[in-house]
């Protein structure tokens, strides 16, 4: 296998959050319209600057991505839907740098985002995939907290895991959200509170589940000569990997396809795990971030959970690990939490973070994850992305 | 260790009766398949026939070979829990009110890995048998069972939710005449069946088996005629509300084809008891049990409609009763759509030739009384909405199953 072109003059920029909210009246539409509005401000750029677009929503329906460049009053010459649900913030980067680079496109805005009414929720895990439908969701309804429950049992039994070890992640992480005043969860937490919460789906507890809410994430990816030109704070592209359905004979899951296409990702790059000053991963439960501690070549097999319990994972630690508390304390804006992690990196690179910048960020790893299909999460992706001062 | 099944307390009139909510009853066209092997008790999975690979959740396509060959085989139930957990917190209403549900995945020894309902005795890394069952929305849903039966194993709320059992229920036999009636009714209490209602028609006719019945005690015999609208009415204002399970076993069965006679009288009267008496006993018995079934430990949980082979694969000697039982058979099918989410599993219990004076005639094997009755119980406590009670009826139901117009073809040959 070749290894792939290098993703020359190509940057990622403008990064922008559009603030959640437990539960909105407010339809996908306006979500993802919101988000890019605020892209394009901090770009200082129209919607008709725009002339690429990808779109990662679940709740668009009946709407695709055509209907809403009409009704965002879009004109597009490359279209895309990036439906890979936690992996998509890394896949749209993906995607758009590429039509970028090769001229399809000038500038590609990436939007995520998702609607949250009330009894929303159940509605999209009763039909969120066929198996879903006909084999996970009848059993009990659980939804993601059930499939991930089995999942950290079976990680738990395998390697001898602990709730400690995933509580200090999820602590951390609140240590973090702490600071980031768009985070809906934001109250103190400490190790006794996390084990002493009540049980959602056992060994997992309220603290190791993300709350779904409304909001939507944006960012523009364009050459670096016009990011330059219109003197944009921007994050070059240093290797990405992308994998679906990998593994898929483990009985339960306790890899993603990172364990793969990880070192092919750090050959590209040129670089090794201990160059890298900030990882994002994808934090739908802490079992998975541990697992990709593990995959992605931060540590051994097994030891992702230990690991970070003993490393210092807040902003000022000695392991950055997702700086904005993540899914688990801003909340799961559904499509959106494919992107937080990469907005988020790109403001700690381009040192725009403000109250939870990370000191000398320059190098971040954003990781996602996505697609509880049936019993597993199908879609995984990485990219080591790097800011002007690395 | 599950805890013994307590019979329930008396039911207080002052509070509302819980109203049925259905579990998620929607599926593919693939995993309605699977409900089709539920309703029989079977365990089966999709096994591609050009690569052999077996495979969940079902699919359209094989996952190995993408070969559209797949057939649905009987398959090694045996297999290791690798995870579990216990589900506390769910936006459904129907399991919001069953909480905390217990799943698993297991690891088949036939190969595929699949989440489950557990059985209490059932946790750790234990060896487990997975059984396919049809829930209250008639959809499959899999239960790990341990291994060896452990006690009071019926009594586990997720497997009784996912079986008919007669334990602290009260059943009506609709007619306390038919051979099978004394039987069914001590197979019935013998399972533990808390009371057991027959409807007698035509009360004024000597009745032989009265003093067999009431020695068997626990049995109440109630006059009811299927034919008579008023007579099923009151028996049902009567009873209709502790009725947890009904059987009707009504019939009325004359041997011959449609030229056997110059006339209709005895086609009348076949479908007047036989299909007619099952609309009056649905309008009146099914109303009352579909509202029941959430009622507690004794809620409504099963109808079951006693109907000839016939009613699949008509026979020419008895074209009338096969006539009856297809009619019958049509009106039991719009009855489980009817009742479908209340909880009440509709059974078609077919049988081949009873051992009785209208099959006098014809060669063994034939079905006994306590033949049926075994048959019936054991297909209630297994939970099955399709069953057969007899070789003839389970040869012929194979081979309705496999090929139905060369099935039908054959027993006209015959």
């Amino acid at each position: 296998m070749t290894a792939p072109a290098p993703y020359d003059g190509v940057v990622v920029t403008a990064p922008f959050t559009a603030p959640y909210t437990r539960f909105s009246p407010h339809p996908a539409q306006y979500w993802l319209g919101s988000a890019l509005r605020g892209s394009l401000k901090a770009a200082g750029l129209t919607p008709r600057d725009i002339d690429g677009l990808t779109v990662s929503s679940f709740t668009l329906f009946p709407d695709t991505a055509p209907g809403l460049a009409d009704h965002l009053g879009l004109e597009l010459r490359w279209l895309e839907t990036v439906t890979v649900g936690g992996a998509c913030g890394v896949v749209a980067l993906r995607r758009a740098a590429r039509a970028v680079q090769t001229g399809e496109a000038g500038i590609v805005a990436c939007i995520a985002g998702d609607a949250n009414e009330i009894d929303s929720f159940r509605r999209l895990l009763q039909s969120f995939s066929r198996f879903a439908m006909d084999a996970s969701y009848p059993y009990g309804a659980g939804g993601p907290n059930a499939v991930f429950a089995l999942l950290t049992d079976h990680y738990m039994r395998k390697f001898g895991a602990t709730r400690e070890d995933f509580g200090r992640i999820a602590t951390a992480q609140r240590a973090n959200a702490r600071r980031n005043p768009q985070a809906l969860l934001r109250g103190a937490l400490g190790l006794d509170d996390y084990l002493g919460a009540r049980m959602i789906s056992d060994p997992l507890c309220l603290f190791d589940c993300v709350m779904p809410c409304a909001g939507a994430e944006a960012f523009l990816v364009m050459s670096e000569d016009r990011a330059r030109s219109l003197r944009l704070p921007h994050a070059r592209i240093r290797a990405t990997i992308e994998r679906h359905n990998a593994f898929p004979d483990d009985p339960a899951q306790y890899r993603g396809g990172w364990a793969g296409d990880a070192p092919g990702m750090w050959d590209t790059a040129g670089i090794g795990p201990g160059d890298i000053d900030l990882l994002q991963t994808y934090d739908d439960y802490p079992v998975i971030c541990a697992m990709q501690a593990e995959d992605l070549g931060f540590c051994s097999k097994g030891e992702g959970a230990r690991f970070l319990a003993s490393r210092d994972m807040t902003i000022d630690g000695d392991f950055p690990h997702n700086s904005s508390g993540g899914q688990l304390s801003a909340g799961q804006a559904g499509a959106a939490g494919g992107f937080l992690g990469l907005t988020e990196a790109i403001r700690q690179v381009t040192a725009t973070a403000g109250p939870t910048q990370v000191a000398k960020a320059a190098r971040a790893l954003v990781s996602g994850f996505g697609m509880v299909n049936y019993d597993r999460g199908i879609c995984s992706a990485a990219a080591i992305i790097e800011g002007e001062s690395a | 260790m599950t805890e013994p099944l307590q019979p329930p307390p008396k039911k207080n009139p002052l509070k509302r009766t819980r109203v049925p909510v259905s579990p998620p009853g929607t599926r593919s066209r693939a995993a309605t398949a699977l409900a089709v092997m539920a309703a029989e008790g079977r365990f089966a999975l999709q096994h591609c026939a050009d690569c052999g690979r077996i495979q969940y959740p079902p699919r359209d396509l094989c996952r190995a070979c993408l070969s559209g060959a797949l057939q649905w085989r009987d398959t090694d139930p045996m297999g290791q829990l690798v995870a579990e957990t216990a589900i506390r917190a769910t936006p459904d209403t129907h399991f919001r009110d069953r909480l905390p549900i217990r799943i698993g995945t297991v690891l088949l020894d036939a190969g595929p890995s699949l989440i489950c309902r557990l059985h209490g005795d059932v946790s750790g890394d234990d060896r487990v048998r997975v059984i396919n069952r049809i829930d209250a929305a008639g959809q499959a849903i899999l239960l790990a069972l341990p291994l060896k039966e452990v006690p009071h194993m019926q009594d586990d709320p997720a497997l009784r939710a996912l079986s008919c059992d007669p334990r602290h229920r009260r059943v009506l036999i609709t007619d306390a005449r038919a051979p099978e009636a004394p039987a069914l009714a001590r197979a019935l209490l013998k399972a533990g069946a808390s009371r057991v209602f027959l409807g007698l028609p035509e009360a004024w006719k000597p009745f032989p088996a009265r003093s067999e019945l009431e020695d068997i005690g626990n049995c109440s015999i109630m006059p009811l005629d299927v034919t008579d609208i008023d007579s099923v009415r009151e028996l049902a204002a009567g009873i209709g509300g502790k009725t947890d399970i009904l059987i009707n076993n009504a019939r009325f069965i004359r041997p011959g084809g449609a030229l056997a006679r110059p006339d209709t009288i005895f086609a009348r009267q076949e479908l007047d008891t036989g299909c007619l008496g099952l609309m009056r006993l649905a309008q009146t018995f099914g109303r009352a049990m579909a509202a029941r079934g959430e009622d507690g430990v004794n809620n409504a949980t099963a109808w079951v409609n006693i109907l000839p082979i016939g009613a699949l694969v008509p026979q020419p000697g008895f074209g009338l009763s096969s006539a009856t039982g297809a009619a019958a058979l049509a009106i039991s099918h719009g009855m489980r759509a009817d009742m479908r989410g209340s909880g009440v599993r509709v059974m078609n219990l077919y049988t081949g030739p009873m051992d009785d004076e209208w099959h006098q005639e014809l060669p063994p094997p034939k079905v006994t009384p306590s033949a049926l009755a075994r048959a019936i119980v054991s297909a209630l406590i297994a939970g099955q909405e399709e069953a057969t009670a007899g070789e003839i009826a389970r040869d012929l139901h194979a081979r309705w199953r496999d090929d139905p117009a060369l099935a039908i073809r054959e027993a006209l040959a015959k």
